[in-house]
């Protein structure tokens, strides 16, 4: 499924995309280039807003931090650094011609 | 069965026994003839601040029995049995009597005349600023002090605070004569006489008379003062009215043993009513150490008074004074080095042995700062440096020297809980050695011995960094650094995080470097920084537009209401008098604020680390009590300090008298009208760890006003650590209020035109950060709830009604995971 194209991502930041069966998926560009797909669901609040966290990383392991509570979720696995009995569901994701695409 | 200890008295002794006691099985009666709990007496003069006697309280104590407002009328020895003014009676296995003294008024024709009061109690306060006011003269009232001791000035600068000029009358030829020399109290008198005292030494006041609404004093010199209120402050006595028929000292005092026993083995005497020994003391310390006696005897201990340390280090009206052992070098054979420095305003003494090896006191006016490094070398080696002129004072302290001595807690005891680790920070030495717990002023040293047993906290912000928030700051300023990426590859590791990101993004953003949402600016902030609006529990934000100082006008609330009803936004009135809309969704957000800022609104940072509100109080514009126009400077600070950003939020408010309606001084910065200009107050906070807010300058016109608040901000703007408050960071601060005011007020680091051309820089950069994402498409694509359908609403978030709005529908987590 088509996301977006490439060029709307901005390094170190999140999109949402909203998929056909109504959940959604935070989408992100590392400065390094890759890209991650997560859940946009908060596990904690609820609420969705993974993609409105702040990238960066924790002892060099690439994570967003929810906005909410503040966890950080590594965005490789979905596993929470704060809880490691929590995961949000990790979503595959290419780039092809310049288009993001959920796979 | 449980014992029960009597204490006749709760003032600041009675009130340290007490809660030296109160878990050790006693069953403890507390009767204290004032109404009001125990308060702090030292700080008395402060009163005037504020009138405010919560201020000046003891932290209440619970697990005891207080009576408060009963005086005791008798005490039955053989009964063992305390007899209270209401009847009451309680029978004692022990009795501790702290009654403390009762001002000393000279035997001057027309001492009892209506205006004549004396200086102990706020009571006596709230009198004599009766008298004041009642006072029919204009412009500044005309006060007289008899005494020019301690307490003396201390009076006379409560007076000072209530716009009386006072004239100070002390019989010696000096000022504080007890505990200042010659040399010290010619500087002393000529500092205070700068501050519109008149000093008259060597004289006394030989008779007052009334004459219509005034008094006219006669002073034995032959001059004669035309006064509104005569203020006694001429000593204390030991307060024994209470006849138990026990043995007196020489001077008074109820006289008891080392154990501060009487030669009654179930009656004991401490503070000011005792003479241990035969000896009286009127400072608190002697109080605090006897009081820590009676409680190691009750606890069946058997400690005895240590004698006293009488040494005395103070500010009064803004003067250093201190005086430390052997002050007036009546040791025989003690010699005497003096460096008197009239051009700078210091005057210091020491005195030492015979053979200047031992040091055995000292006089210290105008700059006390070498107090606490002197004071604990009384009685031993002196090092050479120190007997040099300008020498160095800062000289390492003997393990058994006293540094604490309201507590009676030495070096070595201290220094033995920090290398243990049993303590790490200033506060854990306090729980574990008491020490500090006193007046306090002993916490710089501590600070300081945690440093030199090498504790030190990390400083660095995160993983990323390792420097400080202060640090950064520095480095950005210096370097010029305008990215996150630029300073993380020359100073940081990594990539950064939550942590470190906003926090430099706010260092940038305090510096100028354009709209907070500018290029890459953008993925450094919150999500509340970066959608300009409060993030809430369901994902929707809220939105807060500024009101400054409160005050809007019915056209505009009506757009807010309008506004609020078209998308159906949640409505609440906040606490820094403005109005939150909550509920708007990410794409909602420009829209709402389109048709805000078309009618006149702009952001009100709600969701930013800066200037929140000016709260502001209704002011002389329609209050009948006012004295200032507080609305108008709230507004005028809102409108200048909007949009800077700081380490954490900022909070002020304006009071336009001293009833305080805007609660000002619970604020970060806070201004409160007085007759004469403005008193500004600063580091209140609210929340977690309430703290009422230090005055910093009083009576200062609008524009001294500014320049201080500006200078404030930006000093601790560049200096606080991340998310650190003013209250925590003043607590923080090396060398306390005293050096804020000397960096932001004297200027004494010679940076206060760079800090106020950094708040000028501010202040005309300031633009509208709304307005500044309005007109910009780029930033305006950004709110969007989703990139592959933009528009459509998230459909996680439903409302549902309660008390007429909509508020949020729980998402099936209600509880607050930590």
């Amino acid at each position: 499924m088509i996301v977006c194209d490439f060029d709307v991502l901005r390094p170190e930041q999140g999109v949402a995309a909203l998929l056909p069966d109504g959940s959604q998926v935070a989408v992100f560009l590392t400065a390094d280039g890759s890209v991650h797909a997560l859940d946009n669901i908060d596990p904690f609040s609820g609420a969705a807003v993974l993609s409105r966290g702040i990238v960066g990383d924790r002892g060099g392991v690439p994570v967003v931090v929810s906005p909410v509570y503040k966890q950080a979720f590594e965005l490789a696995t979905g596993k929470c650094l704060d809880q490691p009995d929590v995961a949000v569901t990790v979503h595959g994701v290419r780039v092809r011609d310049g288009v993001v695409e959920l796979t | 069965m449980t014992r029960t200890l009597v204490v006749i008295g709760y003032g600041m002794v009675g009130h340290r026994l007490t809660d030296l006691l109160r878990d050790s099985g006693w069953r403890i009666v507390v009767f204290g003839e004032e109404s009001r709990p125990a308060y702090d007496r030292v700080a008395l003069s402060s009163y005037v601040d504020t009138w405010s006697s919560a201020d000046l309280e003891l932290p209440a104590l619970t697990g005891c029995e207080l009576r408060l407002g009963e005086k005791v009328v008798s005490v039955d020895r053989d009964r063992r049995v305390v007899v209270g003014a209401s009847g009451v009676e309680v029978t004692y296995d022990a009795l501790v009597l702290a009654t403390g003294s009762v001002p000393f008024v000279p035997p001057v024709p027309g001492r009892d005349l209506p205006g004549c009061h004396v200086y102990r109690t706020i009571d006596d306060l709230d009198e004599i600023r009766a008298t004041v006011e009642a006072a029919s003269r204009p412009g500044r009232k005309s006060g007289m002090v008899l005494g020019g001791g301690l307490l003396g000035l201390e009076a006379a600068n409560a007076l000072r605070g209530m716009g009386v000029s006072p004239h100070v009358v002390e019989l010696a030829p000096r000022l504080m004569p007890i505990q200042v020399d010659e040399g010290g109290a010619g500087l002393l008198k000529r500092l205070v006489e700068k501050l519109d005292l008149t000093v008259h030494t060597g004289t006394s006041a030989s008779s007052i008379e009334r004459d219509g609404s005034r008094l006219i004093a006669k002073l034995a010199s032959g001059l004669e003062l035309d006064l509104d209120v005569v203020v006694f402050s001429a000593g204390i006595r030991p307060r024994t009215e209470l006849d138990l028929g026990l043995p007196l000292g020489p001077r008074g005092g109820y006289l008891v043993d080392e154990a501060c026993r009487t030669s009654d083995p179930h009656v004991f005497a401490i503070g000011e009513c005792a003479a241990v020994e035969g000896v009286t003391y009127g400072l608190v310390a002697p109080g605090y150490s006897m009081a820590e006696v009676v409680a190691d005897q009750l606890a069946g201990g058997a400690r005895v008074f240590p004698g006293a340390d009488v040494s005395t280090k103070l500010k009064l009206l803004g003067v250093d004074v201190a005086s430390f052992g052997d002050a007036h070098a009546t040791t025989e054979g003690a010699l005497e080095v003096v460096v008197n420095n009239a051009v700078a305003g210091t005057y210091s003494k020491l005195v030492v042995s015979d053979d200047a090896r031992i040091l055995l006191g000292g006089v210290l006016v105008g700059d006390a700062s070498s107090y606490l490094s002197l004071r604990p070398l009384v009685g031993k080696e002196v090092p050479a440096a120190l007997l040099q002129p300008g020498g160095a004072v800062d000289v390492e302290m003997p393990a058994d020297a006293q540094v604490c001595s309201c507590l009676a807690v030495t070096k070595q005891t201290i220094t033995d809980a920090i290398v243990s680790g049993v303590a790490c920070d200033v506060a854990e030495l306090k729980a574990c050695t008491k020490a500090g717990t006193g007046c306090g002023s002993c916490v710089p040293m501590l600070k300081k011995l945690l440093t030199e047993c090498g504790v030190e906290q990390s400083k660095a912000l995160c993983e990323h960094f390792t420097h400080s928030r202060a640090e950064l700051f520095e480095i950005v300023r210096a370097t010029r650094i305008t990215t996150f990426s630029a300073l993380v590859e020359k100073h940081g590791t990594g990539r950064g995080c939550d942590i470190c990101k906003p926090a430099v993004a706010s260092i940038l953003a305090s510096l100028g470097n354009g709209h907070i949402l500018g290029a890459e600016q953008v993925s450094l902030q919150d999500t509340n920084d970066r959608f300009l609006a409060n993030l809430q529990r369901n994902g929707t934000y809220s939105v807060v537009p500024r009101i400054p100082g409160g005050e809007i006008t019915p056209e505009k609330l009506i757009v807010i209401g309008e506004v609020a009803r078209d998308y159906g936004l949640y409505t609440k009135i906040t606490g820094g008098q403005r109005i939150d809309l909550f509920g708007a969704t990410v794409d909602q957000l420009p829209e709402i604020w389109r048709r805000l800022v078309d009618a006149g609104f702009e952001s009100g940072h709600a969701y930013g680390k800066s200037l929140r509100t000016v709260k502001s109080c209704v002011g002389t514009t329609w209050c009948r009590y006012g004295v200032q126009d507080s609305v108008g400077l709230a507004i005028e600070l809102e409108l200048r300090y909007r949009g800077l950003r700081s380490p954490h939020k900022l909070k002020s408010a304006v009071s336009g008298c001293a009833r305080e309606c805007a609660e000002a001084r619970s604020k970060d910065f806070g201004i409160i009208a007085t007759e004469n200009g403005w008193n500004l107050y600063v580091a209140g906070n609210g929340g977690f760890t309430p703290r009422h807010a230090d005055l910093l300058v009083s009576d200062v016109d609008t524009e001294q006003l500014i320049r201080v608040i500006d200078r404030f901000l930006m000093f601790y703007i560049r200096t606080a650590d991340r998310l650190q408050r003013t209250a925590a960071w003043l607590e923080g601060l090396d060398g306390g209020l005293d050096h804020l005011r000397e960096v932001v007020v004297d200027d004494k680091l010679g940076i206060c035109a760079d800090l106020e051309a950094a708040m000028e820089s501010h202040v005309s950069d300031y633009a509208d950060e709304w307005r500044g994402v309005l007109e910009d498409p780029e930033k305006l694509a950004r709110f969007t709830s989703f990139v592959n359908a933009p528009g459509t609403p998230d459909p996680t978030i439903s409302f549902r009604a309660e008390r007429g709005q909509r508020v949020p529908v729980s998402l099936g987590i209600p509880e607050v995971v930590r």
